[in-house]
């Protein structure tokens, strides 16, 4: 990533009052995470303190401080997923790609996370890849999903 | 396009006529797509042209029952009907049959359109399913922009706060504050810059309304927000949306672009002097951003903690000028009530309680989906008329309301009319319309432990009483749920309750006890079951499974020995298979292994 | 003005006062953790909630201003059920905590230990092992963040970022992960733009951030035969060390304080205000010949706060041509001793140890700040500062009754200080100092009213024109870093504009990081408040008002040093032992 894109993105909201949010949404939209170097450019361009740029980054579980892997896969566990059994869907994915929930498979193909209700409940459990939904997800169907990706 | 006058709105609210004779409709929500809904979309637009056929493929919103996703709605021959459950294959039926011969598909699951949605009553819903999202003429055909120019060129912002006051509208994110008073506040602080926010960050892991309005009918909350900064008198709106919604991200910006090209936003709208403008803000993942404050701080571009209130942000909301907070759902009834009028709206639902709740029904009920009822509608009728009972023959164990800041409702109250009131009684509260129906096979203490699970994990960090409260009650359920727990944690449980309820800053922690205390009232003996009897009886709570080799049915195959990754099977085939509970993790590998189902859990 | 009633008692307040506030009024102290007075209320621990009566919600009354709605309410602040609520959450908060008060740095004037205490906790009920979110951190060696004992109130982060305009510290993290710490994982204070100016010690409630202790390697110089121990007090110190043994803010120890370091063995006691006296012979005939002949840039901005130093390095790095190149009292008292009291004395310079006592946290980084601070000899021209909280403990430790010692005399020849040089311990003292000298040395006339009250107080922005000759002397005052922002972005304008001499904001400025000066230092007694910092600030006055000579120049020593070592102000001797340079500094290092 060139420095002229956050430049850019400064451009763009720096005289937005309060748009630091949708700044660094723009910055990881193309990046993928917000890198420490590109966070303070940012910070020097939108002429916040990087403190303040930290502070939100850490506080808000979109933004993400290292490279995402590759494809990242989103189980839901929002309450209707929960009771549908997105937890053995969790332990299957841990299990096939050997990650951790919020890592990165060795390979960086893979990420696995779990994230809070999607807004799908009627087709629970749900699983995201990238913008793809896949509904009513069954332990069986895993290895499936992960092979599209593989 | 300049600013569309009063004659060109009424042309294309007369131009869809011919249009609206045939169509298709796919109801292309996030949960349609995911059930396969682009693909069948792209399928009938192709094949119809393929065949010559002369129909209007289209998209809509989400239709509500989504349970039978994919959804393909079809007007042709003199029929309209709802087909379900819809394949490509089923979707060249409907091409050959319905649409070039004028009768339904035989054979398949297709409700009839006049049918549809039984004891509804959709008004915040009104357009979903109906209106293409993505087109402005579509909203404008059926009515859309009538009230705002209505209001804006006859009326007064007193007009507009009369017409809500009669309606009794109460907000729908949570609390059920009455918009009107609201909107008064608002209207009466004096500033130079006033704000109204729709609040589209929906957190409530199990509701899912607010999505599909801004997938499928964005004007609708596009319009209220406007009617709402005429009345306060702010010039500047601002959509706080999840950023885990693109697809809703993506229809409502299209539609404020399309308002923009139409002069509906801008200045001197509809030549009333009025001028307002509409900003789409992102949210990052942090629940707690539901609260007002916390709202205010993250449109602000900082961390989303909540702070001490008064000042209200009615008297000084984001970058410190008033700004009045609603809803999506609110929004949406708001343009209701004002094309339909207050009194209309007012009719309907309980005293205390007017008008329609949006629930998403979900969980482990037969048709899950999206269900919009008269206040006043009990929840029997919901979950079992409406959505058709539990599924798969189970028992009724309870439904949640109010998501993680709610309770439970147990058999015996199922016949308690819907009000905010009548749950606020039982110990839960109306929420965002989170209804989440659970059966036998659910463990209360586990969800009580998934609730507050979620709350922590979404606590902001800042108070105390929230921070640690709710990390020690957490740590108090997983004692109990594996099975480690004493008689003295209920107490303890209902202390930290008590200090979080009176104590911490804002409703994510006063209310995040409330899952723990609604389970404790109405099923304490579940809790006792998990401490001294050291048992679950949903069998959810792994760590106090047994299993157990039923030795009539074990054939001494080995098997389940082979599969345990801890060794805790020991016997040969000489003598008896056992299991050393001490040992056994409760992986469950036995009981798949066996191919005689001589392994149980109990 | 509103009326209401707190457990009954009528009381009338402004409109805006808070329940915490009004409750004060009529002698309730509504328990409260997370609020201080020099900060805006955070609301964070959830302690002080009180009822309202009617209402079944409670509020906290450190954030709930009393508006016209309030009229005619009353608040109810202690009844059982609020007492239990509070004890819960304290409760809570301590199971969150180490169990680690002996061997804490706040042991005794903990703000949650006498809670605690106040609470009768006997127990703690939630208690759960292994409380740790992250390790310590004394990478900076004057200030050390221990994170475990953090309970999150606040107040060092909107100290550091919103009285400080620093941004070093900030909250990382969410929910029971939040942490304080600078912007970044793994990321150490020292790599931060932290300008060590302390503010965050002097706040926290518990032991969380401290001042890195220098105690130990003082007990070891003192006892240690081959060396000669000298020290020097900071003007602050002498009106705020009184609290550390139960007096009030304000009285004057100094005599006391020379006699007490005699006790603990220092082989010279000297005053940093001599030095001071110094100073304002440099500084000021560097301004007279800025002001004058023009031979540097105006306005001059003085230089004495190493906080301010670190900060302008870091973040106004363009003003630098602008700043005083004199340094400040506690390196000129260094640099002498080592070269001018050295020579006196026969004394070799490296078996020379100064130490000295400073209000102030960032003074232990000055003393290593580059190679100016070794301008006498190749060791540090101080070599180990301590805090007055520092000081205060090791005078217990040694068992010295200071409040029962006799008056004593510093040591000549560093020894004698004027009025003028004492003031220099609070937010406007400098630039009097300065005036008084400058007023006399360029009109060569006597000046009269030696008080010049515009710059006096704690506002944090002061501004007064002073007529010099017939010249209008712009002059203006900041303390609290957090106000630098105005004059920096006047002085940026101005020069922006083309640096025309005639509409030129201000000639001198004079800039102190914390708010009301040293009096309230970064390394002072706990509990500073404005009330606490006018007491402390009147003592220094009184000082000033008692003492023989009121103008630095007048000071026979200071002429003495003038006459025999170092020739004139701005000589060269001057410049390479009492001058310094600039650098301009990465606000992260990584």
């Amino acid at each position: 990533m060139s420095e002229i894109n956050v430049k850019e993105i400064a451009e763009k909201w720096k005289d937005v009052p309060g748009s630091l949010i949708m700044a660094l949404h723009e910055l990881q939209e193309e990046v993928g995470y917000v890198p420490r170097n590109e966070a303070m450019k940012l910070a020097t361009e939108m002429n916040v303190s990087l403190a303040r740029i930290y502070e939100v980054i850490t506080f808000y579980s979109f933004f993400k401080l290292e490279a995402p892997g590759k494809h990242k896969i989103q189980v839901c566990m929002g309450t209707a997923c929960y009771l549908k059994g997105a937890q053995s869907l969790v332990d299957e994915f841990k299990n096939q790609l050997k990650v951790d929930e919020g890592c990165t498979t060795a390979d960086g193909n893979f990420q696995l996370e779990i994230v809070r209700c999607v807004g799908c409940c009627s087709i629970a459990p749900v699983v995201v890849v990238g913008e793809k939904v896949y509904s009513k997800v069954t332990p069986d169907e895993v290895s499936a999903i992960i092979s599209e990706y593989e | 396009m300049g600013i569309i006058q009063k004659e060109e709105l009424e042309k294309i609210q007369g131009s869809m006529d011919d249009k609206e004779s045939t169509w298709i409709k796919v109801g292309m929500a996030t949960c349609g797509i995911a059930a396969g809904a682009d693909k069948i979309f792209n399928f009938l637009k192709t094949e119809a042209d393929k065949r010559g056929l002369n129909i209007d493929v289209r998209t809509t919103g989400c239709i509500g029952n989504c349970f039978a996703e994919p959804l393909v709605e079809v007007k042709a021959g003199g029929k309209q009907l709802m087909y379900t459950l819809v394949t490509e294959e089923l979707a060249s039926k409907i091409l050959d049959q319905h649409v070039a011969q004028g009768v339904a598909v035989a054979g398949s699951a297709y409700i009839d359109s006049a049918d549809l949605n039984p004891g509804q009553m959709r008004i915040a819903l009104r357009h979903c399913g109906i209106v293409d999202p993505e087109s402005i003429d579509s909203y404008i055909y059926n009515d859309g922009y009538k009230a705002l120019r209505k209001f804006l060129t006859e009326s007064s912002p007193e007009g507009v706060i009369e017409e809500l006051k009669v309606a009794g509208l109460r907000g729908r994110g949570g609390a059920g504050f009455p918009t009107f008073m609201k909107w008064t506040f608002g209207s009466r602080s004096k500033a130079d810059q006033k704000y109204i926010i729709c609040n589209a960050d929906e957190g409530d892991p199990g509701a899912y309304m607010d999505r599909s309005i801004l997938e499928g009918d964005p004007h609708a909350v596009i319009e209220g927000m406007m009617l709402g900064g005429y009345a306060i008198g702010a010039s500047k709106g601002f959509f706080y949306v999840r950023a885990e919604y693109p697809l809703a991200i993506r229809r409502l910006q299209k539609a404020l672009d399309e308002c923009k090209a139409y002069g509906i936003l801008g200045d001197n709208i509809f030549g009333s002097g009025f001028n307002f403008d509409i900003e789409i803000r992102l949210g990052a993942g942090a629940f707690v951003c539901g609260e007002e404050t916390a709202l205010i701080a993250s449109i602000e571009g900082k961390r989303g903690t909540p702070s001490p209130r008064p000042p209200f942000p009615t008297d000084s909301g984001v970058f410190g000028k008033p700004s009045v907070i609603n809803n999506v759902e609110t929004l949406s009834n708001v343009s209701a009530i004002m094309l339909k009028g207050g009194e209309w709206y007012g009719g309907i639902g309980t005293e205390k309680s007017k008008g329609t709740k949006v629930f998403a029904v979900t969980g482990k009920v037969k048709n899950a989906g999206l269900v919009e009822i008269p206040m006043g509608t009990s929840i029997r009728t919901v979950v079992y008329d409406i959505c058709g009972g539990i599924a798969n023959e189970k028992k009724y164990l309870a439904v949640q309301t109010g998501g993680p800041s709610g309770g439970v409702i147990t058999e015996d109250y199922l016949d308690t009319p819907i009000s905010y009131e009548s749950l606020g009684e039982l110990g839960s509260i109306m929420g965002s319309g989170g209804m989440i129906v659970m059966d036998e096979d659910d463990c209360i203490v586990d969800i009580a432990k998934f609730y507050l699970g979620f709350c922590v994990d979404e606590s902001c960090g800042k108070c105390s009483p929230c921070r640690i409260g709710g990390q020690r009650m957490l740590g108090i359920l997983e004692r109990i749920t594996d099975g480690q727990g004493e008689m003295d944690d209920i107490e303890q449980l209902k202390k930290i309750s008590k200090a979080m309820q009176k104590s911490a800053l804002c409703g994510l922690g006063q209310t995040a006890p409330n899952p723990v205390l609604s389970t404790l009232r109405y099923f304490e003996r579940e809790y006792i079951d998990h401490i001294e009897k050291k048992s679950c009886r949903a069998g959810v709570c792994q760590k106090l499974l047994r299993y157990k080799i039923l030795l009539d049915k074990c054939k001494k195959c080995g098997k389940c020995q082979k599969n345990c990754p801890v060794d805790a099977i020991s016997g040969d085939r000489k003598s008896e298979f056992v299991i050393d509970q001490d040992k056994c993790i409760k992986c469950g590998l036995c009981v798949t292994s066996c191919p005689f189902d001589a392994v149980i859990k109990e | 003005m509103i009326n209401v009633k707190i457990d009954g008692i009528d009381v009338q307040v402004e409109e805006g006062t808070t329940i915490l506030d009004a409750a004060k009024k009529v002698h309730v102290n509504i328990p409260t953790l997370c609020k201080h007075p020099d900060v805006k209320a955070t609301a964070a621990c959830g302690i002080c909630v009180v009822k309202i009566v009617g209402s079944p919600k409670t509020v906290r009354a450190c954030s709930t201003p009393i508006t016209k709605f309030e009229e005619g309410k009353e608040f109810i602040t202690r009844d059982a059920e609020l007492v239990d609520i509070r004890r819960t959450v304290l409760e809570l908060i301590l199971a969150d905590h180490p169990n680690e008060c002996f061997t804490c740095g706040r042991n005794n004037n903990c703000e949650l230990q006498k809670l605690a205490a106040e609470f009768g906790i006997r127990e703690i009920p939630f208690a759960q092992n292994g409380v740790d979110h992250s390790a310590d951190d004394d990478s900076t060696k004057t200030i050390k963040l221990e994170p475990n004992k953090c309970i999150k109130c606040g107040r060092c982060v909107e100290i550091c970022q919103n009285v400080q305009d620093v941004h070093a510290l900030c909250f990382i993290g969410r929910g029971y992960d939040t942490a304080i710490s600078p912007a970044g994982e793994d990321l150490s204070l020292s790599d931060s733009p932290c300008v060590r100016c302390g503010q965050c010690s002097a706040h926290c409630p518990t032991g969380a951030i401290f001042e890195h202790d220098d105690t130990k390697l003082v007990w070891n110089l003192l006892n240690d035969a081959n060396c000669y121990t000298t020290v020097q007090m900071a003007p602050a110190v002498r009106v705020a060390l009184g609290e550390a043994f139960g007096l009030a803010p304000g009285v004057n120890l100094t005599k006391k304080i020379y006699a007490a370091l005699r006790r603990l063995g220092f082989n010279a006691v000297f005053d940093t205000n001599y030095t001071a006296d110094v100073t304002i012979m440099e500084e000021g005939s560097e301004f007279i010949s800025r002001f004058t002949k023009g031979t540097a840039p105006l306005p001059l901005i003085t230089t004495c706060c190493p906080a301010w130093v670190d900060y302008m390095e870091k973040y106004a790095c363009d003003v630098m041509e602008n700043f005083s190149t004199a340094k400040s009292p506690q390196q000129m008292m260094g640099a002498l001793i080592k070269s001018y009291y050295a020579d006196n004395m026969k004394l070799e310079p490296s078996k020379i140890k100064n130490i000295s006592i400073m209000p102030c946290t960032a003074k232990k980084y000055e003393v290593q700040r580059d190679e100016h601070m070794k301008s006498a000899s190749a060791e540090q021209d101080v070599d180990i500062v301590l805090t007055t909280r520092e000081f205060s403990r090791m005078l217990k430790q040694a068992g010295i009754d200071i409040l029962s010692l006799e008056d004593e005399e510093a040591d000549s020849i560093l020894g004698q200080y004027t009025g003028a040089g004492t003031i220099f311990g609070n937010s406007g003292g400098v630039m009097e100092a300065a005036l008084r000298t400058a007023y006399e040395l360029i009109t060569e006339k006597q000046l009269d009213n030696l008080e010049f009250n515009d710059v006096r107080g704690i506002e944090g922005i002061k501004e007064a024109v002073i007529d010099i000759d017939g010249i209008g002397v712009k002059v203006a005052v900041a303390s609290g870093l957090g106000n630098v922002h105005f004059l920096l972005e006047k002085i940026r304008a101005w020069k922006e504009a083309g640096s025309n001499p005639e509409t030129i904001p201000w000639h001198f400025i004079e800039v102190m990081a914390c708010a009301g000066g040293c009096i309230a230092g970064g390394g002072q007694p706990y509990g500073v408040q404005d009330t606490k910092r006018l007491k402390r600030i009147e003592g220094l006055y009184k000082d000033d008002a008692d003492s023989e000579f009121r103008s630095s120049h007048k000071n026979p020593m200071v002429q003495k040093l003038y006459a025999e070592f170092l020739g004139a102000p701005l000589s060269e001797k001057s410049h390479h032992l009492l001058h310094t340079t600039y650098t301009c500094r990465a606000t992260y290092k990584k």
